[in-house]
């Protein structure tokens, strides 16, 4: 028996959640696909964690996880040893760069940050982590005007070169304007591949005129096909997902466990509830 | 059976059944916060086993590594410690290694695999200094009928080259020998001595 | 006068233990007032039999106490009160310690509880008058646990180090800035620094783990006094204590013993809110960025502000309210007087509201309508603090191009206030429904 103040009260709140979405309106920020990520599938784990630690490690650290921690993608500490180890440490040991902080601070301007949660601090209202770095590794193309002659249409003047460009190949950019908002999201929508709107505002002569600009890739040809390309990705990303959060498998599996115990619980405390207050009158 | 009593049983039953679920449920939110005592990956790490290359150690010269926060010394023994060892037999509180401070295939004259290498820890048994080098020669501070061996500055314990307590030392036990293994001639593994690599 | 001779305890309810738990019990209840103790605080404390769902969050805010204590204790074995090491000694707790995962994200999610509980458990308090005479004490013991909720909140969100809790906590100390005068000599003192840092963490430390629980357990104990004294309100804010005793039992006619009556209704509670509680432990921790701020897996960056700084969710009305008082004289310390103003109108809701009835059951239209729009205003206040005030765009030029965000944000504040200083008026001249003089459910 629901009480007439909660009621009440789940009236008032229903008022107020329509609010909610207008947020919808507001500028989120660059489009995302979402990363077509399996957290069960061991093999692509296995293989996102030797993209991994083949390119990324180099500039990059993961000095949260442990190379002994990736027994639970079902390798041993010997295969790890042997594939996943480039710098000579314990299988025990951290995921450290072979890069020194000062050195890239020097030559990229910024120290590369630390990937180790990446998957978990890129997330937004506009997709999760996981679907910000695999759109990301999807969207560098060519910009001679860059130090690196690298750009990105998710993280604009990113000071990271394309680390994978010979597997994606050297996309180019391929931009086109539109006088209406409405025309330009329409293109948006219909866009299949990586894309990204931004507005240009221009004033001339004390009249401002707005203009969209849709920007899409037109893809170049690397040692793996755009189709294996993706799949290169999706496995790095399903990786990076799990390191950023590697107790999350074990986690579902502990909560349904509780569920069930507490559910039983319920059960027998509300009959004993239910016994006792039937004195009360 | 009267509304009352059946209530009374029902009540006694849910009752039992419910301190039994409770009490399951209070004992599983127990185990993370008891287990999250034990010691972590880090300290797991941290503790691992040591590799020593022990191709550099010339006979007769001390090499020293950390296993688990402790000194362990690695000695290449020449033949004049290896007899020096078989001469301090009768003065040795424990010739035999009869208490338990080494493993089975230290259990032997020298105290090691092999005899002319002894891995034993840098840790006098009496109340935790570590001993000093005194070779066979330092017969000058250490009295003419010093066959080699060890000298704890501490309280004035000393061991022989095997690791073994020289009798009216104040440390009770031989020093003792860690868990070890040798991964061909150049190598030890200080903390593991699992067959296989 | 003689002393009186305890009467020996006797236990029924252990089987075969009984004798030796009796005995013992007896041993110890000669030589400490055991029984007396637990007969008087709960055992044949004297409740109202009408409690209904909103009378669950006191004991759920005190489990959640319990909760938050024993996971921070195991929190603390791990975690590192040192700039330099404790963002990577929460990531050690969630990955390198066993069971670190689930003791952290019961901590980071009960902290979130705890204020559910404690908003639902106050505003039971708005529903059916519990403030009023003679429990204005109890309410205000109630609002000092909650200032001390808010502080140990504030200080543990710099704990994790991370840039939410870097530049959530600069904003904040800096609001002391604004204080006239003495405003940046208070920060640099608040801070132990020119800018937040090391000192800054290990004092916040100093203060979550040790300082403000050990006020918190003495409110506590005080607020349950208080509540002991004066005995519980109910839903009909009807007194039961003035009620006649049924002849059979001793007790007021709508009167019945906490126990075993009310240890079986709060256990239930505890089960639904761990059911609950769990399914958002185990399967949504984050909530979506509202429990645990996406933003702060970033480590804190002295140089790198953060585009968008929000305080937790349960701090966001009195952000909404800061933000909507514009700088005036030159000084944004009006936004923190009119923010400490909202928190502070709480106390005197006892002496604020002068209706002849306690409940809303009874209440006129006038306070029903009022307490309507205080909740919507509480939460729309809420829900725009965790947005930046370009939310909802810009009006156009006849109002001057201002965030539309902003203009409600300060209708909303003016209404949150008029709740308070209007209510003398209001709820004296409602027109009430007489009060029953026996409960109802």
């Amino acid at each position: 028996m629901v009480s007439a103040s909660i009621k009440r009260f789940v009236r008032i709140a229903a008022c107020v959640a329509w609010l909610v979405p207008l947020a919808a309106v507001a500028n989120e920020g660059p489009r995302l696909q979402t990363a077509p990520i399996n957290s069960h599938d061991l093999a692509s784990l296995q293989n996102g964690a030797k993209l991994f630690v083949n390119y990324c490690l180099n500039c990059h650290t993961a000095g949260y996880m442990r190379y002994n921690r990736l027994r639970d993608l079902g390798l041993t500490e010997v295969q790890i040893k042997d594939n996943l180890i480039f710098t000579g440490v314990k299988v025990g040991e951290l995921m450290q760069s072979a890069m020194d902080r000062k050195d890239a601070k020097a030559w990229f301007g910024v120290a590369p940050p630390d990937l180790t949660v990446t998957a978990r601090s890129r997330s937004s209202s506009a997709g999760s982590g996981a679907d910000w770095i695999y759109t990301y590794l999807r969207s560098f193309y060519r910009d001679p005007s860059r130090p690196t002659g690298w750009n990105n249409l998710v993280f604009a003047n990113v000071g990271m070169p394309h680390v994978l460009w010979q597997l994606d190949g050297q996309a180019q950019l391929h931009e086109e304007v539109f006088e209406s908002e409405h025309a330009a999201t329409a293109a948006l929508i219909a866009t299949k591949g990586v894309a990204q709107l931004e507005e240009a505002r221009e004033t001339k002569d004390g009249k401002t005129t707005e203009r969209f600009v849709l920007k899409t890739l037109t893809p170049g040809a690397g040692t793996l096909s755009p189709v294996d390309y993706e799949k290169a990705v999706t496995d790095l990303v399903n990786y990076m997902s799990y390191m950023a959060e590697p107790a999350r498998l074990e986690r579902r599996q502990v909560g349904f466990y509780v569920l069930m115990l507490l559910g039983v619980l319920f059960i027998l405390v509300f009959a004993l509830k239910k016994s006792y207050w039937k004195d009360v009158h | 059976m009267s509304d009352q009593e059946v209530d009374q049983g029902k009540r006694g039953f849910l009752m039992v059944a419910t301190g039994v679920v409770g009490g399951v449920a209070a004992v599983a939110t127990a185990v993370p916060f008891a287990g999250s005592m034990f010691p972590s990956e880090r300290a797991k790490a941290a503790g691992a086993p040591v590799e020593v290359d022990i191709s550099k150690l010339a006979p007769g010269e001390m090499q020293i590594v950390e296993y688990r926060g402790k000194p362990v010394w690695i000695i290449s023994r020449t033949k004049e410690m290896l007899e020096g060892i078989k001469k301090s037999d009768s003065k040795v509180s424990d010739p035999n290694s009869e208490v338990l401070q080494q493993p089975d295939y230290a259990k032997n004259e020298y105290r090691s695999i092999k005899p002319d290498i002894v891995v034993l820890e840098g840790v006098c048994t009496h109340l935790g200094c570590s001993p000093q080098y005194k070779s066979v020669d330092a017969k000058a501070d250490m009295g003419q009928d010093w066959n080699g061996g060890f000298f704890c500055p501490c309280h004035g314990s000393k061991f022989d080259f095997a690791g073994r307590v020289f009798a009216g030392s104040p440390a009770p036990k031989n020093l003792e020998v860690p868990k070890y293994k040798f991964v061909g001639d150049a190598k030890i593994i200080i903390g593991d001595d699992t067959k296989g690599a | 006068m003689a002393a009186l001779e305890k009467q020996p305890v006797t236990i029924t309810c252990a089987g075969p233990l009984n004798g030796a738990l009796s005995g013992l019990l007896t041993w110890v209840d000669a030589r400490f007032p055991l029984i007396k103790l637990w007969e008087e605080q709960w055992g044949k404390y004297v409740a109202p039999k009408n409690f209904n769902f909103w009378y669950y969050f006191g004991s759920l805010s005190a489990f959640v106490l319990v909760l938050q204590i024993a996971t921070g204790i195991f929190l603390t074995m791990n975690y590192k009160p040192d700039a330099t090491q404790a963002f990577a000694s929460v990531e050690y707790i969630m990955r390198d310690v066993w069971g670190g995962w689930i003791i952290r994200y019961m901590h980071s999610t009960g902290a979130s509880a705890f204020f559910i509980c404690v908003y639902l458990h106050m505003f039971r308090g708005l529903l059916y008058g519990s403030y009023r005479k003679p429990r204005e004490l109890l309410w205000v013991f109630g609002m000092l646990i909650y200032l001390c909720l808010m502080g140990e909140a504030f200080f543990g969100y710099l704990l994790p180090w991370g840039q939410m809790s870097y530049w959530g906590a600069q904003v904040i100390v800096n609001l002391f800035g604004a204080v006239p005068f003495i405003g940046p000599d208070l920060s640099e003192w608040i801070r132990g620094d020119y800018v937040i840092s090391d000192a800054t963490l290990n004092r916040f430390f100093a203060f979550h783990v040790i300082a403000i629980p050990l006020v918190l357990l003495g409110l506590v104990a005080a607020h349950l006094t208080a509540l002991h004294e004066v005995g519980s309100n109910n839903p009909d804010g009807v007194e039961i204590k003035k009620q006649p005793k049924d002849p059979q039992t001793g007790l007021p006619l709508d009167g019945i013993y906490s126990h075993p009556y009310y240890s079986i209704k709060d256990a239930l509670g505890v089960v639904v809110f761990l059911i609950v509680f769990s399914v958002i432990m185990f399967f949504l921790p984050e909530m979506g960025g509202y429990f645990l701020e996406y933003n702060n897996f970033i480590p804190a960056d002295p140089l790198k502000t953060p585009p968008h700084i929000a305080p937790v969710w349960y701090f966001t009305p009195y952000y909404s309210i800061l933000r909507a008082i514009p700088p005036l004289f030159n000084s944004q310390f009006p936004g923190v007087l009119a923010m400490g103003a909202a928190t502070m109108i709480l106390f005197l809701l006892p002496w604020l509201d002068r209706s002849p009835v306690k409940s809303i059951r009874y209440k006129g239209p006038l306070f029903k309508g009022a307490v309507a729009a205080f909740v919507v205003v509480f939460l729309v206040l809420g829900y725009l603090g965790t947005e930046p005030t370009n939310v909802w765009g810009q009006f156009g030029a006849w109002l001057g191009n201002a965030d539309r965000a902003t203009v409600v944000a300060r209708v909303c504040t003016a209404i949150y206030f008029l709740f308070f200083i209007l209510m003398p008026w209001y709820s004296k001249i409602d027109q009430c429904k007489p009060e029953p003089a026996r409960l109802t459910w």
